[in-house]
């Protein structure tokens, strides 16, 4: 007869899986439902948009997206009657609301920046981090403590109250409303994270590796690209995640900074809203398009970032 | 190949001086080895050899050129890490070739070269696989291709057995020794086990708090112990001392320990009288009832062709190591006889050997290298 015991000491029962499994979803349903009313609100006409009670069913519309894309002018029937047919889907939807399209908006030229601003300070935040965190590892850096301090002091002030400063400073540098600038600011402000991230990840390589390339022949430098660099891979991902999510979503730098040729899509979609009446599906479309790249980029590293935020955890 | 001379090698890491005033020749060919406990010098020492740490003080001249300050990958040696840092991110193949693209050696040549060295250590079949996946001696024996690939001028290896299991490092060392065998090369071993270390060097050095205690070959260390730290930290179980008292004249054969004389190689020089102790090998003594040192048995570790008998005497316990038929029971009184020719004697204040008919062929070595 073979002995069996009642439950395992390790593997978690039955009950406590249903419960755990219980506040996973009510936690992924609190964290996806706004995602999706966005998403579902980016489809609605306006009127359906503010209706009361909410629409959960309704007829999908692209009116948001011709909206986000656009800039509209009101004009009498007459006029509009008096137009040839409409050549397309958006400029139908615009005439059945007595618009007619004046010209493209200022979207995409606002995503772009977004995109040069948060995928260039986050190139050079990780560039700069990796290479001192390297530092600071390997180095006798004198006073390595109090730098590490200054450097991660950077982040315990709230953005506001050193947005006055920088502004002004920004303004007689001028770099006020330039992608330069702008990089530059979120550059500072994610090296600090990055310095602090990766100087784990590197710590956690052990130095032999360096030294054996630097024996067989290699200087440190190329040691460091080809030993370490591939060993931090999965650090380096996890960290220029977690500054491209910092740099897109930054709303007050932004706000304050920019109004103009720099400006980026955090300050630039709620304006949508001010152009004729509250149009809450064209921002609706506006923030779902612009949660679509870091959707990309974390799906695309998801791998490196589970393995990275568990990274260290236990010794190999 | 070529030949290691360190002189006056010092090491400080702000108050605390890792190696003291080092000076030893590791001759063209020759498989040397550092023993010692752990914090004792010996790994600092290799480093300094390897040029990834410099030194304090002092001149470390491979093949007769003076490379103490100049870079490792200027130095022409090869590593070998305890944790074998083989490069995660490449196979088998690259990392033994790895040292050889360091030089721009076109890649066909790499690859020649590369699928030599891995037949001389029959990891041929292995060349392609992924160096994570690879046991323990596998691993190692990648370490091993990485260095002799490039044909450097010496081999350095810290502890590279240190997390092998039982089994693995039997076979390593001989697999190690008889590649030395085989290509010669010059090579610098640190280790803590004086199993490793016995059974593959042919000279030893044996460290303690940064100081060479004794430069010698596995059998002079063993046979004739420089301090009373060689003595005890080699061997097993160590040497047993029993303390006498009283100076000794140059020419005496005989000491009194514990009321009963004892004939000891002839002693050649003169010690003033101080505490001294018999140091005793435990399989240079045997059971004689006709002898005056007697002691109890305390206890007995079986092990198979011999046992370990413990007898506690009037100076505490010291061990024997006797045939495994004699039948003993704890509690027996037993009388202790001594090979008398293999006795050793030291001075306990300074823990140094006294000159006696033995020692004088060491202590000449011993003169030569300070």
């Amino acid at each position: 007869m073979s002995l069996t015991t009642a439950h395992s000491v390790v593997a978690p029962s039955a009950n406590s899986k249903r419960i755990a499994g219980a506040i996973i979803i009510a936690y992924a349903l609190i964290s996806i439902v706004p995602l999706l009313w966005i998403f579902a609100t980016s489809f609605k006409t306006p009127p359906d948009s503010i209706a009361y009670p909410p629409k959960i069913l309704f007829q999908p519309s692209l009116e948001g997206y011709c909206n986000l894309f656009t800039t509209r002018t009101r004009q009498t029937p007459e006029y509009i009657n008096s137009l040839g047919p409409a050549t397309s889907f958006c400029d139908e939807t615009t005439r059945m609301r007595n618009m007619v399209i004046a010209g493209p908006s200022n979207f995409v030229p606002r995503f772009v920046n977004s995109l040069i601003i948060a995928f260039g300070s986050t190139f050079c935040a990780v560039f700069l981090g990796t290479l001192s965190a390297y530092g600071f590892s390997r180095f006798k850096v004198p006073l390595a403590d109090d730098l590490l301090f200054f450097i991660l002091s950077t982040r315990m002030m709230p953005p506001i109250a050193v947005a006055i400063p920088i502004y002004l400073m920004y303004r007689e540098l001028g770099l006020s409303d330039t992608a330069l600038g702008m990089i530059l600011l979120y550059t500072a402000v994610n090296v600090s994270l990055a310095v602090w991230l990766l100087k784990g990840f590197i710590d956690e390589i052990p130095r032999e590796y360096e030294e054996a390339a630097m024996i067989d022949g290699y200087t440190r430098l190329q040691a460091f690209w080809r030993t370490v660099l591939p060993q931090a891979t999965t650090g380096i991902a996890a960290t220029a995640i977690f500054c491209l999510i910092f740099a897109w979503n930054e709303y007050a730098f932004a706000a304050l900074l920019t109004s103009g040729t720099a400006q980026t899509a955090p300050p630039f979609i709620p304006t949508i809203i001010g152009e004729g009446g509250q149009d809450w599906p064209a921002v609706a479309a506006g923030t779902t398009i612009f949660l679509v790249p870091i959707l990309v980029f974390t799906i695309l590293l998801r791998k490196q970032l589970l393995r990275g935020i568990t990274f260290g955890a236990v010794r190999k | 190949m070529a030949e290691i001379r360190v002189q006056h090698l010092r090491k400080a890491f702000g108050d605390f001086v890792a190696v003291q005033d080092s000076n030893f020749v590791v001759e063209d060919g020759e498989f040397f080895v550092m023993l010692g406990p752990s914090g004792c010098g010996k790994t600092t020492t290799l480093r300094m050899i390897a040029g990834l740490e410099l030194p304090t003080g002092g001149e470390i001249l491979l093949g007769g050129e003076d490379v103490t300050m100049r870079r490792a990958r200027e130095r022409d040696i090869a590593f070998v890490f305890q944790l074998f840092a083989l490069y995660p991110h490449m196979n088998v193949r690259k990392n033994i070739g790895f040292p050889l693209l360091a030089q721009g050696m076109p890649s066909a040549e790499i690859r020649t070269r590369v699928e030599e060295t891995a037949k001389l250590l029959r990891i041929d079949h292995l060349l392609n696989k992924s160096v994570s996946g690879l046991a323990g001696g596998d691993r190692q024996r990648v370490a091993l291709g990485r260095a002799i690939v490039r044909r450097p001028k010496c081999f350095l290896m810290d502890e590279p057995l240190g997390t092998l299991d039982t089994e693995f490092r039997d076979l390593m060392v001989h697999e190690l020794r008889e590649l030395h065998n085989r290509i010669h090369a010059t090579t610098v071993y640190v280790t803590h086990d004086q199993m490793e270390a016995m059974s593959m060097a042919d000279k030893i050095a044996v460290m303690n708090h940064g100081v060479i205690e004794q430069f010698g070959t596995p059998r002079e260390i063993y046979d004739r112990p420089a301090t009373m730290f060689v003595a005890d930290f080699i061997g097993s179980p160590p040497m047993n001392f029993l303390r006498f008292g009283g100076g000794l004249a140059k020419g005496a054969n005989e000491i009194v320990v514990q009321g009963a004389k004892v004939v000891v190689p002839e002693v050649r020089e003169d010690i003033a009288p101080g505490d001294m102790a018999l140091g005793i090998r435990p399989e240079h003594i045997r059971f004689d009832d006709t002898s005056k040192l007697r002691g109890a048995i305390y206890g007995t570790e079986y092990l198979g062709t011999t046992q370990i008998v413990a007898v506690e005497t009037a100076d505490g316990i010291i061990k024997a190591r006797v045939p495994a038929e004699i039948r003993l029971a704890t509690g027996d009184h037993v009388g202790l006889a001594l090979s008398s020719a293999r006795l050793s004697l030291f001075e306990k204040g300074s823990g140094r050997a006294v000159r006696t008919a033995i020692y004088d062929v060491a202590s000449e070595r011993r003169a030569q290298h300070g």
